[in-house]
């Protein structure tokens, strides 16, 4: 698995463990007892884990897209079940959109769209 | 095959968006490129032909970047349909060649596996492969196209590295012709995405390590651009600097092409019969064709840097720090580009919206795209500030004419929000759409390959422009010439033409805002071009050629209007609907009447009523 060294802090474990995509937020995780759960959409410059699930829920019919469509673009981006993420930086406004490293690759996105990605916050 | 020996075999370049697509395809066809629109939709198609070492032709089609092949932008629907040959007026393509970031294939290995289903024969150039070396990236290249099932050709689009490779793994796929595959492609739903992804993941482990030496200098320059006041700062400072070069830089040359066509006039003037002829060649053809010249320069510069920024990957940063601030409006991140562009023409700014995925979106910045002060407002500006305002300082260190120019800028931004605001809230309510987007890593721009994105530009400026103006600059020089004046008439010809006619039948409807019949027979010729308007004042008051210096021009204007006249006159052309190339331009993008004809409305409801309020105010205040 590739993850992308750059800004990773060289003593910080690698999501190795996590090679294999994770498809539902219960499965027995290494480590989960000290990580947080929460939406990506929430998350601040700085955060960095693991994605756990990405849904088809947050407001339907409010993307302009349905939810699926949603879904299905979050994923086709690489957000995707065992991918990791940080959160690199925020707009000024309102702190959006957000800048984010997921593994070798940075994508921009809103936070009303980054609801339904679910992250594993690594222990701070 | 007996019919590859009569047509030449076809290749379509496909890859994500950065991947170098575009360098590669200049270094395969070099400069025998032509571009087009796909039938009925307004993507660019972008053709090249090739030569084999033996000296067969191949016809190389670059087509748009996609994460997938399940379309979700004009763009990408023309990807989807070429790649799969179901593209009306196409001829499938007989190869494949799927462009790769040889440091970020992540995502294109999953577009690989689409592209896979489809069946046709394929070869995976892995670009930019010097970088991937230079960062110690390794790639199984073997392996890695056993599992595949293609060739693999490394190569360095920028520096023609691996490009007669490609082109024989390409000629030795398109000889051999092996078509029998069916495509057995369909949209894969969000499980068939994950699948494929966890495919894409297995082979990126067997087959690739992780770079020795990856890039940190992306992630240190963005700490800065993207910060959220820093970059912000420096977003603007770019865009001082781009302004500036546009009218600096551009000037000396706009005023050589303004010289030689004038002096091409008077040439023909000179050795031409008056008539008919002589005017239609002059005041119709030739001045018609330079008022669309002068523009070039200063849509090249804004064209130079668009392209630079494009390439060194700043657009994307740009786009981010935006966002928020437009989406406020209803706007999107990626309509900033082509907005910016409208400062200099709305032409080739309703043009660059075809980078906006979303239909309501994109037609939300069309509209709203005349509303940005292109240049060609200037000239009008200038003539009536200097008419009516006086030069003297105010707040101790501001010109009063500078601040009404810049007013007259703001007030066309914010009127850009507030439509597109208005539009969002009660035409599309709701419907915000997605905004994902990547933020690709910075790389030098090469400089042939953007010497060839400005050429283009240019031509497509040139021609587009040119055939929608020309035929609109024949029928104002008409309007404006027929019928010619009678025998021993004092006034100038125009007052007798259907345009006098019609100035004088609509002035009445003009009372309110204070305008009088001649600023409408000049308006009506200002919709070939809105800097016309000046030369037409020129004329409508009878002002010798020679004499129609600005400054002349500017007294008389002072010496016939009223101060009100004049403050509506600029507020009318804040928003006045003008320069028909415009709303041909919406026109063609939008393949519909309709858009054209909304835009033309609104803006002349908004012309009429600030030019209404402005007038009514300045009235009551005196200056009537």
């Amino acid at each position: 698995m590739i993850i992308n060294r750059k800004n990773q802090v060289p003593d910080r474990p690698m999501h190795d463990m996590l090679a294999e995509p994770i498809t539902s937020p219960t499965a027995p995780i290494q480590g989960a007892a000290e990580g947080r759960l929460v939406r990506l959409s929430t998350a601040r410059p700085g955060d960095r884990g693991v994605i756990i699930e990405v849904r088809a829920e947050s407001h339907p019919g409010d993307h302009g897209v349905g939810v699926e469509e949603l879904q299905r673009r979050l994923l086709e981006f690489g957000f995707v079940e065992g991918a990791g993420i940080e959160i690199l930086h925020e707009g000024a406004i309102r702190r959006d959109p957000i800048a984010v490293r997921l593994d070798d690759m940075r994508i921009a996105l809103r936070r009303r769209d980054a609801e339904d990605v679910w992250i594993l916050l690594d222990p701070r | 095959m007996s019919d590859t020996v009569i047509r030449p075999a076809r290749v379509a370049l496909v890859g994500n968006p950065n991947s170098g697509k575009t360098a590669l395809f200049n270094a395969l066809t070099g400069a025998r490129q032509k571009v087009a629109n796909y039938a009925g939709v307004t993507v660019e198609r972008k053709e090249g032909l090739l030569t084999t070492a033996d000296g067969r032709s191949i016809s190389v089609l670059d087509l748009p970047g996609t994460y997938s092949l399940r379309a979700r932008s004009p763009d990408e629907v023309v990807t989807r349909d070429a790649v799969l040959g179901k593209l009306a007026g196409e001829t499938a393509p007989d190869v494949l060649v799927a462009v790769a970031d040889a440091t970020n294939l992540r995502l294109v290995l999953r577009l690989i596996l689409e592209l896979k289903a489809v069946g046709r024969p394929m070869v995976l150039a892995l670009n930019m492969y010097d970088i991937a070396q230079r960062q110690g990236l390794r790639i199984d290249l073997e392996g890695l196209a056993r599992e595949l099932g293609c060739p693999i050709v490394t190569t360095v689009a920028t520096r023609k590295r691996g490009i007669e490779d490609l082109v024989a793994q390409v000629d030795a796929l398109a000889r051999a012709g092996d078509l029998s595959a069916k495509s057995t492609w369909r949209e894969p739903d969000a499980g068939e995405i994950r699948q494929a992804h966890r495919e894409a993941q297995r082979i990126l482990k067997a087959h690739v390590r992780p770079p020795e030496r990856p890039d940190t200098l992306t992630g240190k320059i963005d700490s800065v651009l993207l910060h959220p006041v820093a970059g912000l700062a420096i977003l603007l400072a770019v865009l001082f600097l781009m302004f500036q070069a546009v009218f600096t830089w551009a000037k000396p040359v706009q005023d050589l092409i303004d010289q030689a066509f004038q002096a091409l006039g008077g040439l023909v003037a000179h050795t031409l019969p008056p008539g008919l002829l002589t005017s239609f060649l002059t005041d119709g053809v030739i001045s018609g064709v330079g008022s669309v010249l002068v523009f070039l320069p200063q849509i090249l510069v804004l064209f130079l840097f668009i392209i630079l920024l494009e390439d060194l990957g700043y657009m994307a940063r740009a786009a981010f720090l935006m966002d928020r601030i437009m989406g406020g409006a209803g706007l999107h991140g990626r309509a900033f580009i082509p907005l910016l562009s409208s400062f200099a023409c709305a032409i080739p700014g309703i043009m660059a919206t075809r980078v906006i995925d979303n239909k309501r979106d994109r037609l939300t910045t069309i509209l709203v795209a005349p509303l940005m002060t292109c240049s060609a407002r200037i000239p009008v500006y200038t003539l009536i500030i200097s008419a009516f305002i006086p030069s003297r300082t105010v707040l101790g260190v501001m010109n009063l004419q500078g601040l009404v120019m810049f007013g007259l800028y703001g007030a066309g931004i914010l009127s850009a929000l507030g439509v597109s605001f208005v539009t969002r809230r009660f035409l599309w309510r709701g419907a915000v759409e997605p905004f994902l987007m990547e933020l690709p890593t910075y790389k030098a721009p090469d400089a042939e390959n953007v010497a060839r994105s400005l050429f283009l530009r240019g031509k497509i400026f040139v021609t587009r422009a040119g055939t929608i103006i020309f035929p609109m600059m024949i029928l104002v020089w008409f309007f404006s010439s027929f019928p010619g004046a009678p025998a021993g008439a004092k006034d100038p010809a125009i007052n007798y033409s259907i345009a006098g006619h019609i100035g004088r039948f609509i002035q009445p409807a003009f009372a309110p805002v204070g305008f009088n019949w001649q600023m409408i027979v000049a308006l009506i010729p200002g919709f070939a071009a809105r800097e016309v308007a000046v030369a037409a004042l020129g004329t409508v008051y009878a002002l010798g050629a020679g004499d129609a210096q600005p400054g002349m021009l500017a007294t008389t204007l002072a010496h016939h209007w009223s101060i009100a006249t004049g403050l509506a006159f600029l507020a009318w052309y804040v928003f006045s609907p003008q320069c028909a190339s415009t709303f041909g331009v919406i026109k063609r993008e939008t393949n519909s009447w309709r858009w054209p004809v909304i835009a033309f409305g609104y803006m002349l409801a908004l012309a009429y009523i600030a030019a209404l309020i402005v007038y009514q105010i300045a009235r009551a205040a005196g200056l009537g």
